[in-house]
């Protein structure tokens, strides 16, 4: 028992860990990822079989389809002759009235440069309200803007934008200066200031000062394409969210008057479909005007698709409102703020910040729905498409690449808003949820 | 955009005090253009081209009309219409005159307060079968299925044409023609049936035409016509008598290329009151008495403007049929000008 030999005769000693070998591949890899996702058991399994197959299906009668698509024929005679039997897409429609669908059919082709840079001026004005963190000095141009995108595409004297600018601005000052007094004389005041400047100016332009203009007129009846999708679609969105906020704060007052016109508006135009209002807008209007002297078919339309997206979004900030808790108010009334003071530093930034799905919601079913205006005569891209490009006798026919086509600009522009709201929030995430 | 628009509305406003509702004639000639409300795209009738020009069988009458009134065929505001805007359009004086392939019916004459000043088109509805059906003639149509646009007067006068014929037949209903070209080509109906011309424009789109037959039978009427408001007769008779200019001048082999030679005077005394060289026509209608020369020269006359846009030699490839001049067994009658 004495023996104590400490060195035991050991012919070898590891000195160094075994280096880790590579997993099996039945737990690892690609064989792993596919048996965890797509075959755990029988039934996903069968699933995965089915799913492919389909997506088999589909790619295999479409991908032909779209890929051996014609581009350079000018009727859709010359395509089936090119294609001879095959079955693929006659894209030469898109090449052939490419300026058709996105300008229309009247829009001077010499001057489709303004559209298309007050397309990119959007990008740029857009930005700053957008993206918070920008340089705040890029709001000057965003205020700027409306005025110099009117100016582009309409053309005509340069007077008419700057009389507007002037109205507002004036309106402003008006505001600015009366509202220490209280809100709604500032409110009121401002609008009123802005009408009159409006009034005497309009008396002040003359007659013929659109003729010889440094940008020739264009009139409203002469847009169409995807253009006025666009700008049918950013001007109701970016005219009826404040409205909408109007709205939803005037259902909530105390003040009967105010509280009861606005849930009538609400109500009233949410039990109406827009597509009555459009009818209402192109028809009915033009027997309360005396002839020749109607009010322009495009504003028209403005007014009512924006009247409808603001009732839709009042109530989706109403919700916003009701979300927040009593107290928050009750701190802003205890800080000793005015009403708007703690509606505008307080409750609607939180409010909205709730609301941002819904209204993005009403946005993008807003910009859908600008394709209804086709069935009262304007023709914007779904106009374009069943009036003048499928009654023409070259195209008649060609239903799937037209279709296809506005599809998918419509797509690519409700995709982009959605996921900037996505990113929005993300941002704008406080609470630790 | 958004306050400048608003000032637009209110200068506008502005302008739009006291517009006094002269006569129609009077207006279009201050205005120096014709409003003329087409369809907003009909293959063959109006349609525009890739230039944005309006082309087309009813485009053209719109043209003759300015012609005749302003002496420029291309002086014309073409507003484009809906089926449910364009009664509203020509009722409110947006337009002068609607030229929409639109059937004169009493309802539309008489109720709605219309006039209809004569037909430009005998349209009737018919069928389109394929040819490996081996039918010739409708009543042959007995069981058949039947592709069919609900809503419409074409679903009444079929019911009508089946029950009179004692056959039966099962309705595929459809909301639009491009629908009903579709699920004809997919075959979920043996005929499809709508007005004759549609049926033609369908045909002429089809990879293989020739595998598609238009039966005989026409089971309806449908005379489309240009028309202009109630309670302005002398605007009336100028469009009218315009159309009636174009049909004479078929019938009396007056052509846009031989009318500046006939308009130098002809034995024939017909020609010369049409043309203007004797008579005093043109003034009777408040306008310059080479107005038919005018009109003639700026689309040709109703057969050169037929064969043009709709004939047998374009695509659509209609037969002229009920719409041939009387001489040669059609309906196309044109009043005596004297």
């Amino acid at each position: 028992m004495s023996d104590q030999n400490n060195k035991p005769a050991v012919a070898f000693v590891r000195e160094q860990p075994i280096p880790a070998s590579p997993p099996p591949t039945s737990a690892s890899g690609p064989v792993r990822w596919l048996q965890e996702n797509l075959f755990p058991t029988w039934g996903n399994a069968l699933l995965t079989v089915i799913s492919l197959y389909v997506i088999y299906v589909v790619l295999s009668s479409s991908l032909p389809w779209i890929l051996g698509g014609v581009w350079n024929t000018s009727s859709l005679a010359e395509c089936r002759e090119v294609l001879d039997g095959r079955s693929a897409a006659c894209f030469s429609v898109l090449r052939e009235r490419w300026n058709q669908l996105m300008f229309g059919f009247k829009y001077p082709p010499e001057f489709y440069w303004r559209p298309i840079l007050a397309f990119f001026l959007m990008l740029v004005a857009a930005a700053p309200v957008l993206f918070p963190d920008l340089p705040r000095k890029m709001l000057v141009f965003t205020g700027l803007y409306p005025f110099v995108a009117f100016w582009l595409i309409w053309g005509g004297t340069i007077l008419s934008p700057l009389l507007a600018l002037a109205g507002c601005v004036l309106g402003y000052l008006a505001y600015s200066k009366w509202v220490s007094r209280s809100f709604a004389a500032g409110f009121f005041g401002g609008i009123a200031v802005a009408f009159v400047v409006w009034w005497l100016g309009g008396l002040l332009i003359p007659e013929g000062a659109s003729d010889n203009a440094m940008l020739p007129a264009v009139a409203s009846r002469d847009l169409g394409g995807f253009m006025l999708n666009m700008m049918l679609g950013v001007t109701c969105v970016s005219l009826s969210v404040p409205l909408g906020i109007a709205l939803a704060l005037g259902r909530q007052s105390d003040l009967p008057i105010v509280k009861g016109i606005c849930v009538i508006f609400i109500e009233f135009i949410r039990g109406v479909p827009l597509i009555t209002l459009l009818f209402v807008a192109s028809v009915m209007l033009a027997y309360l005007f005396p002839p020749d002297a109607t009010v322009d078919l495009f504003l028209r339309v403005v007014i009512m698709i924006t009247m409808f997206s603001a009732a839709y979004i009042a109530e989706v900030i109403r919700g916003g409102l009701a979300a927040l808790p009593k107290g928050q108010k009750e701190a802003a009334d205890s800080l000793g703020l005015d009403y708007a003071q703690a509606m505008r530093l307080i409750i609607l930034p939180q409010a909205l910040k709730i609301s941002i799905p819904g209204i993005v919601n009403v946005a993008v079913g807003l910009f859908k729905d600008t394709t209804l205006v086709s069935v009262i005569s304007m023709f914007d891209i779904v106009g374009m498409i069943r009036g003048p490009i499928l009654a023409s006798t070259e195209w008649n026919g060609v239903y799937w690449e037209l279709f296809l086509f506005a599809a998918v600009l419509f797509f690519v522009v409700c995709y982009s808003i959605s996921q900037y709201s996505q990113w929005l929030e993300r941002r704008l995430e406080t609470d630790h949820r | 955009m958004k306050k400048s628009v608003l000032l637009g509305a209110l200068s506008v406003a502005g302008v739009a005090a006291g517009v006094a509702s002269a006569g129609t004639l009077d207006d279009v000639k201050a205005r120096g253009k014709l409003n003329c409300g087409v369809t907003t795209g009909l293959v063959g009738f109006a349609a525009p081209d890739a230039n944005g020009e309006w082309k087309g069988f009813d485009v053209d009458v719109c043209r003759a009309v300015a012609a005749a009134v302003l002496g420029d065929g291309s002086a014309v505001e073409f507003v484009p219409t809906t089926g449910k805007t364009r009664f509203t359009a020509l009722a409110s004086g947006e337009i002068d005159l609607l030229a929409r392939n639109t059937t004169w019916t009493f309802s539309r004459d008489v109720d709605l307060k219309f006039e209809f000043v004569g037909v430009n088109y005998y349209d009737g509805q018919g069928f389109l079968v394929p040819k490996e059906l081996g039918v010739s003639s409708a009543k042959e149509l007995d069981g058949a299925t039947v592709c069919i646009q609900t809503g419409t007067t074409t679903e009444l006068n079929l019911a009508d044409f089946f029950r009179s014929n004692n056959i039966s037949y099962e309705p595929v209903p459809i909301e639009t023609n491009a629908e009903g070209q579709q699920q004809y080509l997919a075959g979920a109906c043996d005929a499809y049936t709508t007005d004759a011309s549609g049926l033609a424009s369908t045909r002429a789109t089809f990879e293989d035409p020739s595998a598609h037959v238009i039966l005989p039978e026409i089971i309806s009427k449908e005379p489309l016509a240009p028309l202009v408001r109630h309670g302005d007769n002398e605007w009336g008779d100028v469009v009218r008598w315009t159309l009636n200019a174009l049909i004479a001048a078929e019938e009396l082999n007056v052509t846009s290329a031989n009318v500046g030679e006939l308009a130098a005077g002809t034995e024939n005394p017909e020609i010369n009151r049409l043309l203007g060289t004797e008579g005093t026509l043109g003034e009777m209608l408040g306008l310059d008495a080479d107005w038919a020369q005018k009109a003639i020269t700026a689309g040709g006359n109703y057969g050169e403007i037929f064969a043009k846009n709709i004939g047998e030699t374009t695509p659509i490839g209609l037969a002229r049929g009920l719409n041939a001049q009387w001489t040669d067994g059609g309906l196309l009658y044109a009043p005596p000008f004297r």
